[in-house]
């Protein structure tokens, strides 16, 4: 059996006394791709939040590449996907600007980006089909394709593991293809994913592993389950409201 | 020209190029985390420091760093926790910054004219010390700005990625309010308390009219900061107005003409673009047969 990477070991996550997870464990091993699946709400985009250390437990520990995360410091290992670009930007920004900032994990603060940082961007922005837009401003961009911008940013850090916050949601086809084509490049080559979703589209055939969170524990772990009643038709539009999970802060970027 | 021989004239000149192009290239940060009013609040801080410093016969504007950047850390602090009653904290911070500001400075022998240099700036007062002060704070402000952009971009841009990319984030949050307070601190003297914030966002707010990425946007801003200075400078010295709003004027018809230039110029390209390229229209999804 390889390495583990992500150890959750009986989480507990709580907002303001409401309790979110009671009693999650989870083990992702290297090279696996597991989609964390679960109604609006179930916790789901909490529990990669915890892994990440974004979000304190109130009991049980998380664990990365084998050390407790709070003193986790190889953040280079690691690729964060959030679900969208954050409201920050009262300035504009373009395309190659923001994947730039996905080489500062590797890269430190102080050092100026080389040509290794300049490449490395380049690459990232043609496995996500943007290479034609690296000059554009972000807000310029459609939904699908800031989307793809996230992912670039989280490959040009060349990372071994992918943590992804509902990449597909509300993205348009030939992006969740783009999307689906740099996801299989990086597993190709050895990477580990851990994947929200709530529905799995052209990403299903990828994922070796499926978890389901519901009522604040898991209540599946295995093979990808399949859908059910209306949404197996293969034209269900899986479309609703997403409901804001996180308060927002009012002077939060 | 003749009144740039005059060496008040030439400190004033050279202390309004320095915030001019110091002030934007940190405004650009608290404009991209829409905290484009923050310096304001920090300023009346300032105020306090401004009036202990008269009170306590020390240098006011060293005071005032003090005063302004224990004041702009506590503001830090409260944005970090996020709390929606932090808006009630800054309030009590400001406020309370230009309530103690002017009643120090009433209780110390300073006339009503110093309260007026500090509200409104009052370069032609700068004396050697102080255009030293400005000289070398602008530059450690400018150096710190410019090696440090990818950092702050990413912190500014995306807090929480910046926090899963290992950076500092919370030691550059505070170099950030830090350098805030020095900031204001610095540009007290050229346009006073009440005008701060507009040298550092109004440059930047103009910049963006017509640039597309971050960094074109830095340049821009302190490029047109630099003007702004500089002319409105020379309109104050011929015209004999006040120095700290002509500056800021300046950089408002910057604005004002880039705003207007760039809908010009955008109108004009999608115009050439759709001449040039006959405009493909998407299939439709479904074709229905009607029955």
């Amino acid at each position: 059996m390889s390495a583990p990477v992500i150890t959750v070991t009986r989480a507990a996550i709580g907002y303001e006394g409401r309790a979110v997870l009671r009693d999650v464990s989870l083990t992702v091993t290297a090279g696996e791709v597991v989609a964390v699946l679960g109604a609006n709400g179930s916790g789901k985009s909490t529990l990669t939040r915890a892994v990440l250390g974004l979000v304190p437990l109130s009991s049980g520990s998380v664990a990365l590449f084998d050390q407790p995360v709070r003193r986790f410091r190889q953040w280079h290992r690691i690729g964060y996907v959030p679900q969208r670009l954050g409201a920050g930007g009262g300035v504009p920004a373009t395309v190659r600007e923001v994947v730039a900032a996905g080489r500062l994990a590797r890269r430190g603060i102080l050092r100026p980006p080389g040509r290794a940082d300049r490449r490395a961007v380049e690459t990232a922005l043609a496995a996500v089909d943007l290479a034609d837009r690296t000059g554009d401003p972000v807000s310029t961009l459609s939904g699908g394709q800031q989307q793809r911008v996230l992912i670039a940013r989280a490959l040009a850090g060349e990372p071994e593991l992918l943590i992804l916050d509902e990449p597909t949601a509300g993205v348009d086809a030939a992006s969740q293809e783009a999307f689906a084509g740099a996801l299989q490049d990086f597993v190709a080559d050895g990477g580990t994913v851990l994947l929200v979703a709530h529905e799995l589209g052209p990403l299903r055939p990828l994922i070796s592993r499926a978890v389901v969170v519901h009522a604040g524990g898991i209540a599946h772990d295995g093979p990808v389950p399949e859908p059910a009643g209306h949404h197996a038709d293969p034209d269900h539009d899986h479309v609703h409201p997403h409901g804001p999970n996180e308060p927002a802060g009012l002077w939060s970027a | 020209m003749e009144l740039f021989q005059y060496p008040y004239m030439q400190r004033a000149l050279v202390g309004a190029l320095v915030i001019g192009l110091a002030a934007p290239a940190l405004g650009i940060y608290l404009v991209q985390r829409r905290l484009a009013l923050i310096g304001d609040g920090v300023g009346h801080m300032a105020l306090t420091g401004v009036g202990a410093g008269l009170l306590l016969n020390r240098s006011p504007v060293l005071v005032a760093v003090i005063v302004a950047s224990l004041g702009a850390i506590t503001v830090e602090l409260v944005r970090a926790r996020g709390r929606t009653s932090g808006d009630l904290a800054l309030a009590l911070l400001f406020y309370g910054g230009i309530a103690g500001g002017v009643m120090l400075v009433g209780l110390s022998d300073s006339t009503s004219t110093s309260l007026n240099s500090y509200l409104f700036g009052s370069l032609s007062t700068i004396s050697p010390t102080d255009l030293t002060t400005i000289v070398v704070l602008g530059a450690a402000i400018l150096v710190t700005m410019l090696a440090l952009r990818p950092a702050l971009f990413a912190i500014c841009h995306d807090e929480e990625y910046a926090r899963v990319s290992g950076l500092p984030v919370r030691a550059l949050n505070l170099l950030l309010a830090v350098a805030t307070a020095v900031t204001v601190t610095i540009a007290m003297r050229a346009v006073g308390v009440l005008l701060i914030s507009a040298l550092m966002v109004v440059p930047v707010a103009a910049a963006q009219q017509v640039t597309r990425g971050f960094r074109s946007t830095m340049t821009a801003a302190m490029t047109l900061g630099l003007f702004a200075a500089g002319s409105g400078v020379y309109v104050a010295a011929n015209a004999d107005t006040a120095p700290g709003a002509s500056v800021v004027l300046m950089a408002i018809a910057s604005f004002a003409v880039l705003a207007l230039g760039g809908v010009a110029w955008r109108t004009l390209r999608r115009r050439r673009v759709a001449a040039a390229v006959p405009s493909t229209v998407e299939p439709h999804e479904v074709v229905l047969s009607r029955s």
